[in-house]
C-alpha cells in the first residue's frame, strides 16, 4: 500500500464538471458537493448519468473540463474510498478468498485476514458461507459479498450503484439494512438508485439527475414533499421524463 | 525390440527398450511442454493486457502459427543445427535436446494464444474491479492468472497433446536413432515401415492411450473449474 | 510486488533446468558416433545385430541414422556424421572424388531377390537372367514398385533397367510405380497391389508381411550389393570424431569384424557376406 499518497475524501466537491466519452457529453455543467453525514442518493431515469456521476465521484473518472477535489486535494488515490457495481464481479475462489483478496490489496497482514473476514462475513450475514465458491451464491448474497469487500478496505465512503435492482423483496430489504447500518457506523455512503421508494426511505438528501444534469438537490423530507421544481413534480407523479 | 511380439506382451514382460521408447516420449513432450509455457504465458498475458501497434497482427499470427506444419519446423530446426549450419557448433542434432526444442517451437503457439484468450476474457470481466480495488500491476496478472488457472492448465494439456502426438518434426531433428532418440511416434513409423504391422498397432494402442487420458484430465479440470468457480 | 523477485528466480532456475536437463545427454555422450546408413540396412536388422557385438568389442555406442543412400552421404558432406556405411559404389566414388572422404574400405556384400507375386502375371520365375526378366515385366505391363529415393538399391535398380535395354523413364508409365521411401514400404506397398519389387534379400527375409509375394529371381551376379564404408573427412568437417570412427572402421573389416559379420543369420540363412580383403569390391 502506497502510505505516500495523499488520502481525502469528503466534502467531495464539484465545480462545472462535465464529462464526456465518446464525443457524447455524458454530464453537463455538475456542481456538487457531497459531505459527511446521512446517505447521498443519486436518483433519475436511465440513461441520466447516475452511474458516470458515482464513479466521478469515486474518481474512476477525470472530469473533461472543470474541477473535483476530495477534501479540497484535487489529486486524491481512493485508498479509503469504496465502490460496488451495479453487477459486481466475484473473482473465482471461495467467498473468504474474495476477502482474503481485497483484504490483501488493502494492506491487512496475512495473520490478520481470516479474522476480519470472518467479522465482515457476520457483518453481512453471510456467517458459514465463507467456504462456498463466491459465484455459486445467490444474487443476494453475491450483492453482501460484494459490501463486504468493499468494507474490507474500511473505507470513508461507501459508493454503491443500484444495489438492489435485480433483488427480490427480501433480499431487496436485508440490503437496506445493511447499508443502514454501515452508515450508522459513520461511512459516508453514496448511491444510485431508481427505485424512489428506497430513495425516501434510505436518504439523508436525495440528488435528481435528468440528462446529464442535476435538476434538483435537497434534504430527503422537503424533497419530496415539496419539490422546487416542475420537473421533479413530474417525476415524482410518475410521469416519463424525455 | 524383437520384431514378432505385440506390444502388449512386451509391457507385460518390461521389456526395456519399450520402456525407454514410452519414456522418452513423455520427457521429451513434456519438457517441450514446459519449455513452451515459459516463453508462450507470459507471451500471452502480455499480448492480452497491452494496448500496442500491429496487436491484431500479433494475434492473428499467433493463431496461425498453431497450425504449423511439424514437417516445416523440423526442416527448419534441422538446418539450424546441422554441423553446416549457423548453431551447428552447440551439437545438439539427432539428441532429444533438439527434438525437445522442435516440439517447444511447435507448442508455444498454441500455449501462447489460448493464455492470450484466457487472459483476456478474464480481464475484462475484472477490469473495473481491479480499478475500484486500487490492485497494482503485478497483483493483477497474479490474480488473473491464478483465477484463470482451470483454463490455463486446459492450454497446457491441448499443447501436451500436441507434442505427444506428432512425428514430423521430431522424425526430421532426432534421426529416429534406436536407444537415443526414438518415441512412440516414429517407432510406429519405423515399425509400419518394415512390415511389423502387430508391433506398430500395439505401440499405436499405448499412444492412444496416453492421449485419451490426457484428453480425459483436460475434461475432468474443465468440470472442476465450472464447479469451483460456477 | 515484493514476492516478484523471488518468483522470478524460481522461475528462471526452472526455466535453466527444463533445457539443461536433455541436453546434459548430448554431452554425455563421449565414446559414441554419428553413422550415416541406409534403410535398408537398418529393416534388415543388421545394426540390431551387429552394434551390440561392436559396442562390446571396441567400446563405441553407435547411433545409426537410416536413410536413402543419396541423403546418407549428403549428412555426410554436411558434416552431421562420422561415418558413411552405404551400397552404392558409383556414389561412393563420387563422394571421395568431392574430397569428402579420404579412403573408401569395401565390407561386405549382401544380395538382390526380385519379388512378385506367387501367381507371377509377368512369367519369370525361376529365371537366371535379370535382365530378361526385366524385360518381361515391361513388356507385360505388369506393375513394379520402385523405391525412387536415390538409394542404392534405388540405383542398382535403374542399373540393371539399364543393361536389360529398357528407357525406363520413357517406358514407364502406368505399370512403374516409384514411391520415394525405403525398403519396407516399397514391399508393403506391393503386398497391397501384387506388383514386383527389387528388393535386397535381408530386408525381405525381415519382413513381416509378405502377404502373397515370394521371391521370382535370384543368384544372378548382377544382383550383388556391395557394401563400403567411410570416414568423413576430417579435414573438411573438424567436428568428426576421426580416431572413433576410425576404430569402428577398423573393427569391420577386421577380421573378428568380418566374422561377426558372417555370423548373422535370418532363418537360418546367411544373409551378409563379407569380403573386406577383395581389392575389387
Amino acid at each position: 500500500m502506497n502510505t505516500n499518497a495523499v488520502s481525502a475524501d469528503l466534502p467531495i466537491e464539484f465545480s462545472e464538471v462535465n464529462i464526456d466519452t465518446g464525443g457524447l457529453t455524458i454530464l453537463r455543467q455538475i456542481s456538487l458537493v457531497i459531505d459527511a453525514g446521512a446517505p447521498t442518493v443519486f436518483i433519475g431515469p436511465n440513461g441520466s448519468g447516475k452511474t458516470t456521476l458515482l464513479r466521478a465521484a469515486m474518481g474512476l473518472i477525470a472530469p473533461s473540463s472543470g474541477r473535483m477535489t476530495w477534501g479540497g486535494y484535487t489529486q486524491s488515490s481512493p485508498l479509503r474510498r469504496a465502490i460496488v457495481f451495479q453487477r459486481p464481479v466475484m473473482l473465482r475462489r471461495s467467498a473468504f478468498g474474495n476477502l482474503h483478496f481485497a483484504l490483501g490489496s488493502a494492506g491487512v497482514t496475512r495473520s490478520e485476514r481470516q479474522r476480519r473476514a470472518n467479522e465482515l462475513l457476520s457483518l453481512v450475514d453471510l456467517e458459514g458461507l465463507g467456504g462456498r465458491p463466491a459465484r455459486r451464491l445467490s444474487g443476494g448474497e453475491q450483492q453482501r459479498l460484494a459490501i463486504a469487500r468493499a468494507l474490507a478496505r474500511e473505507p470513508r465512503v461507501l459508493f454503491l450503484d443500484e444495489p438492489t435492482a435485480s433483488l427480490d423483496p427480501a433480499a431487496t430489504r436485508a440490503i437496506e439494512e445493511l447499508i443502514r447500518s454501515v452508515s450508522a457506523s459513520g461511512v459516508k455512503v453514496v448511491m444510485a438508485t431508481h427505485d424512489l421508494g428506497e430513495a425516501r426511505r434510505l436518504a439523508g438528501d436525495i440528488v435528481l439527475l435528468h440528462r446529464g444534469t442535476i435538476v434538483e438537490r435537497g434534504v430527503v423530507d422537503q424533497f419530496f414533499n415539496s419539490p422546487a421544481t416542475e420537473e421533479t413534480r413530474r417525476f415524482l407523479a410518475g410521469e416519463l421524463l424525455l | 525390440m524383437p520384431d514378432n511380439t505385440s506390444a502388449f506382451h512386451l509391457l507385460l514382460t518390461r521389456d526395456p527398450a519399450l520402456f525407454s521408447i514410452v519414456g522418452l516420449s513423455l520427457a521429451v513432450s513434456l519438457t517441450a511442454t514446459v519449455l513452451a509455457s515459459f516463453i508462450g504465458m507470459p507471451l500471452g498475458a502480455l499480448v492480452a493486457l497491452t494496448r500496442f501497434r500491429g496487436r491484431v497482427f500479433v494475434m492473428v499470427g499467433m493463431n496461425a502459427l498453431m497450425g504449423l506444419p511439424p514437417v516445416i519446423v523440423g526442416l527448419a530446426v534441422y538446418l539450424s543445427f546441422s554441423r553446416s549450419g549457423p548453431l551447428g557448433s552447440w551439437g545438439l542434432l539427432f539428441t532429444p535436446s533438439a527434438m525437445v526444442i522442435a516440439q517447444a517451437i511447435l507448442v508455444t503457439p498454441i500455449i501462447a494464444a489460448l493464455t492470450r484468450q484466457t487472459i483476456e476474457d478474464l480481464w475484462l470481466e475484472y477490469r473495473d474491479e481491479f480499478s475500484a480495488m486500487h490492485i497494482g500491476a503485478f497483483k493483477r496478472i497474479s490474480t488473473l492468472l491464478w483465477d484463470g488457472r482451470f483454463s490455463l492448465v486446459t492450454a497446457l494439456l491441448a499443447g501436451f497433446g500436441r507434442a505427444a502426438a506428432e512425428v514430423g518434426s521430431i522424425i526430421i531433428v532426432g534421426g529416429n536413432i534406436e536407444g537415443f532418440t526414438r518415441t512412440m511416434t516414429t517407432a510406429i513409423a519405423l515399425e509400419t515401415s518394415k512390415g511389423n504391422l502387430s508391433l506398430a498397432v500395439g505401440l499405436g494402442v499405448i499412444l492412444m492411450g496416453i492421449v485419451v487420458l490426457v484428453s480425459a484430465l483436460a475434461w475432468g479440470l474443465r468440470r472442476a473449474g465450472e464447479r469451483f468457480a460456477g | 510486488m515484493n514476492g516478484l523477485p523471488r518468483s522470478f528466480c524460481i522461475y528462471a532456475f526452472a526455466l535453466l533446468i527444463a533445457l539443461v536437463g536433455p541436453l546434459s545427454n548430448a554431452a554425455g555422450a563421449d565414446r559414441s558416433i554419428v553413422v550415416a546408413s541406409t534403410t535398408s540396412t537398418q529393416d534388415s536388422g543388421f545394426f540390431d545385430y551387429i552394434l551390440p557385438i561392436a559396442k562390446e568389442r571396441t567400446g563405441i555406442t553407435v547411433k545409426v541414422i537410416a536413410q536413402g543412400t543419396g541423403q546418407a552421404l549428403d549428412t555426410g558432406r554436411r558434416g552431421d556424421a562420422d561415418v558413411v556405411f552405404v551400397h552404392a559404389k558409383a556414389a561412393e566414388l563420387q563422394f571421395l572424388a568431392e574430397g569428402e572422404s579420404l579412403k573408401r574400405y569395401p565390407v561386405m556384400y549382401n544380395d538382390f531377390v526380385l519379388i512378385g507375386p506367387k501367381a507371377d502375371p509377368a512369367g519369370v520365375k525361376g529365371s537366371k537372367d535379370i535382365r530378361q526378366a526385366l524385360v518381361s515385366i515391361k513388356n507385360k505391363r505388369v506393375p513394379f514398385i520402385s523405391r525412387g529415393d536415390r538409394s542404392g538399391t534405388n540405383m542398382a535398380e535403374l542399373t540393371l533397367w539399364k543393361e536389360s535395354g529398357v528407357d525406363i523413364e520413357q517406358a514407364r508409365d502406368p505399370w512403374y510405380k516409384s514411391i520415394g521411401q525405403g525398403m519396407g514400404a516399397a514391399l508393403n506397398v506391393a503386398s497391397a497391389s501384387g506388383a514386383y519389387v527389387l528388393s535386397d534379400r535381408a530386408t525381405w527375409v525381415h519382413f513381416k508381411n509378405k502377404g502373397d509375394l515370394d521371391i521370382l529371381v535370384q543368384g544372378d551376379k548382377r544382383l550383388f550389393n556391395q557394401y563400403g564404408i567411410m570416414l568423413v573427412n576430417p579435414e573438411k568437417h573438424p567436428t568428426v570424431k576421426k580416431v572413433l570412427g576410425q576404430e569402428f572402421i577398423d573393427y569391420l573389416i577386421s577380421p573378428v569384424g568380418q566374422q561377426d559379420i558372417a555370423s548373422y543369420k535370418l532363418d537360418g540363412q546367411q544373409l551378409f557376406y563379407p569380403d573386406a580383403n577383395d581389392p575389387d569390391a
